[in-house]
């Protein structure tokens, strides 16, 4: 008992006060930056290894970037990548971040269905799902609910069963062989339900956009509640994002 | 002669590997091994060459620090005898060629589908219609697992025969991850790419499948990394082994139901992941090891940062270690539990903690060295019961050995940090293959270029190719409310094997 107590003495305090304001320390590549210098266009657009970047107008998509941080090393006054770890969406082409922007990430609140807040404000269960996910997603996934990130004490948790959850997160680009499973989960999960895409894989396919052994006709049957990016996803992504599609908008 | 002897990262023309006969070829290999526990076979595969397929045999020496290649030209239609009748080690090798190929072993004890690869021979086996193992019997049940788990953990499926509350029998079903990442390799042409490719093997090792990359691509070039990319790439190994087996040491507490042990090294992980961050930008890292440049040169204040780390690290996890190991309640859940014997591990050729944990001395980075390990006098940590306990323990002590190996490569970083330097176009018609001791074990990638120095084929063999069954043997006789720790005390790759 002594020991025990002793223990958890010596732990002081683990958690992160407020997920919401938090700085992650060292080198984190969040939001980019793309300035109004002149460069190689062509050249800056090749070097991307999951074409994220594109040209007219540039920009690039975080939704198939890998934040691999190539752009930024070779072209380092052309793109930056940001602290800011805010990065998710409830639309798709939210995710282009065009040349000379620089605004916080937010949700379109107009596009959030009104049932969410309703329902799931208090208490959000969601299901996981990996569907060729490398494992590295879905340790951060865990991590979110670790003593540090501790998003349970936003009554956001992940359950065991499709039927006890309130939507489902998926991971990885969909393999052909998962293609069944995540349909047979996403069915038994009772209505309202939302769909969350965690990590470049799942919303893009990412590296694996062009592999013959992904199948992704799932996505395009369902609206997608929100898209959250990250190679892997950071827990402070995921929980920001998922807040701010459940907390009340003003 | 009928074999070549390679040593680690070597490139050699692929004329160079003897061409033998089948027989020749089943007695070579198999008697490699046979009886002999320091042999096993890293790398076995076939790829199409000239209508007929080319099968390569690697055999590693853990003694002489050798490699023994051989290849054989079969016909699709040829009926084999197989090695697995002889030498169980062989046994998902030869799944994999039968699954890709359609190449008909006649006395393979279990020529089921591996991992139901896109581009296998016969598309009518689908996951869907595996052939478990059953038996008829009024007292039995059987437990179906998955593919989709209760946790946040990649799909598989188990199925149990259990007797009551007793395990008798358990089969993994495997495949459900298949990216089609062999293939892939060959399709994407750009570095950078291929690169990413590799980050994304099993993004819990990916320190371990990019510096195996960046090894056969780097030799194929004939680049030689200056010591500041091999420092850190060795730290970075050593590092990776820290952060995962401490997260495992909070998930098997997580799985007896400890709390406290459950939190506490949950916690501890996070300062060592997020030094990756510092790092590298990715608290996996991400974008770290890149094939022929230094990409995060490390300074010193980095080094200074690191030790800070683990002087505040170290006194928490060893006194969490202590409360844990003194607990009769956590004892009683680890020792005698899923027991795998030494004959058993030797028989499946298990690598990595899965071959350490039943006395079998096998580890890379004292047989086949790479990198800085020559310099660091690494001792394999060796237990003997095959238990929960003994891969619980080899964790505890392995993240103590891996602080004290970093702790030594700080003495002295290096200060000229290499300048980027363009990779010549890799040799034609060459062969390289490379061993890397990740956390889990033995990583193995292989490559072949055709005569533009273009990849003619890409293999991979994770570590956990094997030793899924080592976990599918261990749990036998134990009770089903054992599996969790069981599994976790093991924590395989789906995606690893799935490829």
């Amino acid at each position: 008992m002594f020991n025990n107590v002793k223990i958890l003495y010596h732990q002081g305090k683990q958690f992160i006060p407020d997920v919401t304001t938090v700085e992650v320390p060292g080198i984190f590549r969040g939001r980019p930056i793309i300035s109004l210098e002149k460069v190689d266009q062509s050249k800056f657009v090749e070097l991307c290894p999951t074409d994220a970047i594109s040209q007219n107008p540039l920009c690039i998509d975080l939704g198939k970037c890998t934040f691999c941080g190539e752009c930024a090393r070779v072209f380092p006054n052309k793109i930056s990548f940001t602290k800011d770890y805010k990065l998710s969406v409830n639309k798709r082409e939210n995710l282009i971040i065009k040349e000379g922007e620089d605004q916080p990430i937010e949700l379109n609140s107009e596009l959030i269905r009104k049932e969410i807040h309703k329902m799931f404000g208090g208490s959000l269960k969601l299901r996981q799902i990996s569907a060729g996910g490398d494992n590295s997603c879905e340790a951060e996934l865990n991590a979110a609910g670790n003593v540090n990130f501790d998003m349970g004490r936003f009554g956001i948790e992940f359950v065991a069963s499709p039927r006890h959850a309130d939507g489902i997160v998926i991971t990885g680009p969909i393999s052909e062989n998962m293609a069944e499973p995540v349909q047979i989960c996403y069915d038994a999960t009772p209505n309202p339900k939302i769909i969350i895409l965690a990590g470049t894989d799942a919303i893009s396919g990412g590296i694996f956009l062009e592999s013959k052994a992904i199948n992704r006709s799932f996505l395009e049957k369902y609206p997608i509640d929100l898209y959250i990016p990250g190679n892997p996803v950071h827990p402070l992504t995921f929980i920001n994002g998922v807040l701010g599609l459940i907390s009340r908008k003003k | 002669m009928n074999y070549i002897t390679i040593s680690n990262n070597q490139t050699i023309p692929i004329s160079d590997i003897p061409e033998i006969n089948y027989d020749t070829f089943f007695d070579t290999n198999t008697s490699f091994i046979y009886d002999n526990v320091e042999r096993h076979c890293v790398n076995y595969y076939g790829y199409q060459f000239n209508n007929r397929i080319k099968l390569i045999c690697c055999i590693a020496d853990d003694n002489t620090h050798e490699i023994f290649v051989s290849s054989c030209l079969v016909h699709q239609t040829d009926k084999l005898s197989s090695f697995t009748a002889k030498l169980f080690c062989f046994e998902k090798f030869e799944r994999e060629i039968h699954e890709n190929f359609g190449i008909d072993y006649v006395d393979h004890p279990w020529l089921k589908p591996l991992r139901y690869a896109h581009n296998r021979f016969d598309k009518s086996k689908q996951n869907a219609n595996y052939q478990f193992y059953s038996i008829d019997s009024d007292e039995l049940h059987e437990v179906g697992v998955g593919p989709i788990h209760a946790g946040i953990i990649e799909p598989g499926h188990f199925r149990f025969i259990c007797n009551g509350e007793q395990i008798l029998h358990l089969e993994i079903q495997l495949g459900y991850q298949h990216r089609g990442i062999e293939q892939y390799f060959l399709e994407k042409k750009n570095l950078l790419q291929r690169a990413t490719i590799a980050e994304n093997i099993a993004g819990d090792t990916v320190v371990g499948h990019t510096t195996a990359f960046s090894h056969i691509w780097e030799s194929l070039c004939g680049f030689k990394a200056h010591r500041d990319i091999q420092f850190a790439r060795t730290l970075a190994l050593e590092l990776e082994r820290v952060a995962v087996h401490t997260g495992d040491l909070s998930a098997v507490c997580t799985d007896i139901a400890y709390q406290l042990g459950s939190s506490v090294f949950g916690r501890l992980r996070t300062p060592i992941i997020n030094y990756f961050q510092e790092w590298s930008g990715n608290r996996l890292a991400k974008g770290l090891i890149r094939p022929g440049r230094n990409q995060f040169p490390f300074s010193k204040l980095l080094g200074e940062r690191l030790k800070e780390v683990f002087d505040k690290f170290e006194p928490d996890f060893t006194e969490m270690n202590e409360e844990l190991f003194s607990l009769p309640s956590a004892l009683s859940r680890f020792e005698r539990t899923g027991v795998v014997s030494f004959d058993d591990v030797s028989k499946i050729g298990t690598v990595g903690m899965s071959a350490r944990m039943s006395g079998v001395n096998r580890d890379i980075r004292v047989s086949h060295l790479y990198c800085l390990y020559p310099e660091l006098n690494h001792e394999p940590i060796i237990k003997h019961h095959g238990d929960v306990y003994s891969r619980v323990q080899i964790r505890k002590h392995e993240v103590w050995q891996s602080i004290k190996h970093i702790r030594n490569l700080l003495n002295s970083i290096p200060e000229e940090i290499s300048a980027d330097s363009t990779l010549n176009k890799p040799k034609p018609n060459s062969f390289t293959l490379s061993l890397v001791e990740g956390w889990r074990g033995e990583i193995c990638h292989c490559a072949i270029t055709d005569v533009n120095g273009d990849l003619l084929h890409y293999k991979v063999k994770d570590p956990s190719f094997h030793n899924w069954l080592a976990l599918a043997l261990a749990v036998r006789n134990n009770e089903i409310s054992d599996f969790p720790v069981c599994n976790k005390s093991f924590n395989l790759s789906y995606c690893g094997h799935d490829l």
